[in-house]
């Protein structure tokens, strides 16, 4: 009489967690999640994960190695992974978890809670009643343009139809180039200029990686992509200084934008903190 | 220009690199079932790799020497 090996790949249910919050929390009748599986909550030491079951067959390491490299998969999963957290975050304080933080059962949930009650709680005091923006600013490329003669590859001195303009090209492509800099380090002072703004106004914030072009679709190159946390009644006067610095900007030929408001994605953890938390996985320590 | 903020259930107009941003290189990190353990850096190259690739044949990957 063996028992069914509960550990054979791909069968079976994992669980899936989107956020931390206090416990006491209850996502509404009929929130689901990634899978459609209903989101309900998992508690440990004053703590309550948002999970729900997703199967095994899409989750297990291999199998979400390979989903995470299909675009449409990638996505409709972050998308469900945002709409728990949002609409559970548009109610309660919470703190959102990476994409695919998968356990084998709630029994895995709970100890991830406990093993870092002190840690979640200073986050998530850090976040009561605050929101994220997101603020981008892109540099349009005015002095690139494609129509230019000079730029095309089959330019060069020896097509030239003037005798002797071999010089006045390369001068004229020396200047130009000359002033493409001098708008990139221009576009570059005011987009720090404006993240030192927004800084001083929000309670913390964080610089994500610029944007390749190539990924988000916009035009101009983008010289910042800053994330902000702001308290809630401080609204108004933060989206207020982003118009401000746009319109500012937007002369110099630097457009801004404003995404949000956000979970707090990108403050996920306390404040400051003084030293190096030992659960944090920063050397992929096994629990 | 756009700075009016979003309205937070207006799913779509979210662009999906913002939401990776957050989802990938945001949020808690904490330490899944061993099996299922996903380094931070084999996300931030899915989310370039699925992208770039998303993009077009044209674009040259940067991560060729995943490819076998």
């Amino acid at each position: 009489m063996s028992t069914a090996p509960q550990r054979a790949r791909g069968q079976g249910r994992l669980r899936y967690v989107y956020a931390v919050t206090r416990a006491g929390f209850r996502p509404r009748e009929g929130l689901s999640g990634v899978a459609g599986a209903p989101v309900h909550t998992v508690t440990e030491d004053g703590l309550a994960a948002l999970v729900s079951p997703v199967p095994a067959a899409d989750f297990e390491e291999e199998a979400l190695h390979a989903h995470l490299e299909d675009l449409a998969w990638l996505e409709q999963t972050a998308r469900a992974h945002r709409s728990v957290v949002d609409t559970a975050a548009a109610s309660v304080s919470l703190l959102p978890l990476r994409l695919a933080t998968v356990y084998r059962d709630e029994q895995g949930v709970r100890q991830a809670l406990a093993a870092r009650t002190e840690h979640f709680a200073c986050a998530l005091a850090a976040v009561d009643g605050r929101t994220e923006w997101g603020v981008k600013a892109y540099a349009e490329d005015r002095a690139e343009g494609a129509a230019d003669p000079d730029n095309s590859p089959m330019d060069s001195a020896t097509s030239a139809p003037e005798a002797g303009s071999g010089r006045d090209f390369l001068r004229r492509r020396l200047a130009r180039r000359q002033a493409r800099e001098r708008a990139q380090q221009h576009a570059d002072d005011l987009a720090r200029m404006a993240h030192e703004a927004l800084d001083r106004f929000a309670e913390r914030s964080r610089l994500h990686r610029p944007q390749d072009a190539r990924l988000s679709g916009l035009p101009g190159r983008n010289v910042l992509n800053g994330a902000y946390l702001v308290p809630r009644e401080e609204t108004g006067a933060f989206t207020g200084l982003v118009g401000e610095l746009a319109d500012r900007c937007a002369d110099a030929g630097v457009r801004i934008e404003l995404t949000g408001p956000w979970a707090p994605y990108s403050f996920t953890r306390p404040p400051e903190p003084v030293e190096p938390d030992p659960a944090e996985p920063e050397g992929a320590e096994p629990e | 220009m756009s700075i009016v903020p979003q309205d937070p259930l207006a799913e779509r107009q979210i662009a999906l690199v913002d939401l990776l941003d957050r989802l990938l290189a945001g949020g808690a990190v904490i330490v899944g079932d061993i099996t299922l353990r996903i380094a931070e850096v084999d996300l931030v190259r899915i989310d370039l790799r699925a992208l770039i690739s998303s993009v077009g044949e044209d674009v040259p990957s940067p991560f060729q020497e995943l490819t076998p």
